[in-house]
């Protein structure tokens, strides 16, 4: 296949970027996007220039690391009907000569850093702000010692399956980070060991993702629709939920 | 934003519904309209104060709402200062798209909207001190007024289709993907019957049913 890309350049944080053509040939169908991408960077290299920056690292869909925004879309699920990571995403999902627009995730709260790597700590900073439980931590309880019930149990499963990689902030019109926040709450808050802080948690961790400088939630959609994780919505209505609560608990100021 | 906007969608509902009274004659319709700004909730409150009170709320709402609106729009617009190139729509619907500009124009259409039948410093098609039937029977006798009414209700429907759904959203009401469905669809209904009930009048009226 041959490939032709637009690719976001930027030197660096202050540089300002600009989107530059390469054409990549000798791409197989069966290469995954980010291979692609190597494929282009050896070529880069050889000739001496200066090869694309991009974040990833177990590229089986699973730390969350990836994330370069694909034809307008984070991850680059466009018309697929399965969410998937960048690393996940194959070349066979293209046509052969197709034209591919390649951009960093855009947020206030992830800025750019080189090419296509933006800094996410923010979202580390919303995990500190709450996303945890405090425990003694000595050796593993038993297991049956704290009955979770099942549908529950369910919930917060899914929700901890997020990854992190942030494509629902790099979507959301509003550049607001709720899904992620409201993943780590939702998982949390289901589960008996994380009912001690769940209405100071809901507080702080929303707290930190406005003081990050994340827009807010208008309820449009575009997160869940481009999570490789399948985050759900209504973890957002969970959150809110929490949130509503919190303001008449002790706990929660 | 959410609950003024459910106030306000509240109100719609009410205002949709006074106005079907147009079919029941000139004298209901007047009387209607008098009860309106007469003794509600007297003697708990003086007679006339009801309809004060009550714009003194929807007032409150009206500014509640902008200015939430306002500050999230800021807090977009500096989260996403860089745009994409590229963007491709995924799952945001039309309404929601337009919440922001569509409420500016509803704006601009609510204060027309307000100065031809409230205080009657617009006229159309009636003279000042006009009996409200006389008042909505003599406006929307143009066929151009009741175009411009559907533009603007339109906008309105479609603020609300967003707004209905989103709203109770943030309230919490969104519990699973069944319930996210079942709010669109609760959005989607409500939208269509004010479109429909709002425009019912001002084209009966166009159509000689009403006069
Ligand atoms: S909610 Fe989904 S899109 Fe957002 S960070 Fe988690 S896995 Fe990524
Ligand atoms: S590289 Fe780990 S999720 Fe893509």
């Amino acid at each position: 296949m041959i490939i032709n890309l637009r690719v976001w350049r930027q030197a660096n944080a202050q540089s300002a970027g600009k989107m530059v053509s390469y054409r990549v040939e000798g791409v197989s169908e069966d290469m995954s996007f980010l291979e692609m991408l190597d494929l282009l960077n050896e070529d880069l290299t050889v000739k001496g220039e200066e090869p694309i920056a991009f974040d990833h690292d177990c590229r089986e869909g699973i730390c969350g690391m990836c994330g370069i925004v694909i034809n307008g879309a984070a991850h680059g699920r466009a018309n697929s009907p399965v969410p998937t990571t960048t690393c996940q995403l194959h070349m066979r999902s293209f046509a052969d000569g197709a034209t591919i627009d390649v951009e960093p995730w855009r947020a206030g709260a992830f800025p750019v850093i080189k090419d296509l790597v933006v800094d996410r700590t923010a979202f580390d900073r919303i995990i500190q702000a709450g996303g945890f439980i405090s425990i003694n931590a000595g050796s593993a309880p038993e297991a049956h010692s704290v009955p979770a019930p099942k549908i529950q149990a369910d919930r917060a499963f899914d929700a901890a399956t997020c990854i992190g990689c942030g494509a629902c902030v790099a979507a959301c019109p509003n550049g607001s980070g709720m899904l992620f926040t409201a993943a780590k709450i939702t998982h949390l808050a289901m589960l008996p060991q994380g009912q001690p802080e769940r209405y100071s948690r809901v507080k702080t961790m929303v707290a930190q993702h406005d003081a990050d400088g994340f827009g807010g939630c208008t309820n449009i959609g575009e997160c869940a629709a481009v999570c490789p994780k399948q985050i759900p919505l209504d973890t957002i209505s969970a959150l809110n939920r929490d949130l509503m609560k919190s303001l008449f608990k002790k706990d929660g100021k | 934003m959410a609950i003024t906007g459910l106030i306000m969608v509240g109100f719609l509902l009410m205002h949709m519904y006074g106005n079907l009274k147009v079919f029941l004659g000139a004298d209901a319709f007047n009387h209607y309209a008098h009860w309106l700004k007469g003794d509600i909730l007297y003697p708990l409150v003086p007679s006339g104060w009801f309809i004060w009170i009550f714009r003194l709320v929807m007032l409150a709402s009206i500014v509640a709402h902008i200015w939430s609106a306002a500050v999230l729009t800021g807090r977009a617009h500096a989260a996403r200062s860089t745009k994409y190139v590229t963007t491709k729509r995924l799952s945001q619907t039309y309404a929601a798209r337009t919440m922001r500009w569509g409420g500016v124009i509803l704006l601009v259409g609510l204060i027309f909207h307000l100065l031809q039948f409230t205080t009657q410093t617009v006229q159309t098609g009636f003279t000042a001190g006009a009996e409200p039937y006389e008042m909505t029977v003599g406006a929307f006798g143009n066929w151009w007024l009741v175009l411009l009414y559907a533009v603007w209700v339109g906008i309105v429907c479609s603020h609300v289709r967003h707004g209905v759904w989103s709203a109770l959203t943030t309230l919490g009401a969104n519990t699973s993907p069944a319930a996210r469905s079942f709010l669109n669809g609760l959005a989607w209904v409500i939208a269509v019957v004010l479109f429909v009930g709002f425009m019912i009048m001002p084209l009966a009226v166009l159509f000689g049913w009403v006069n």
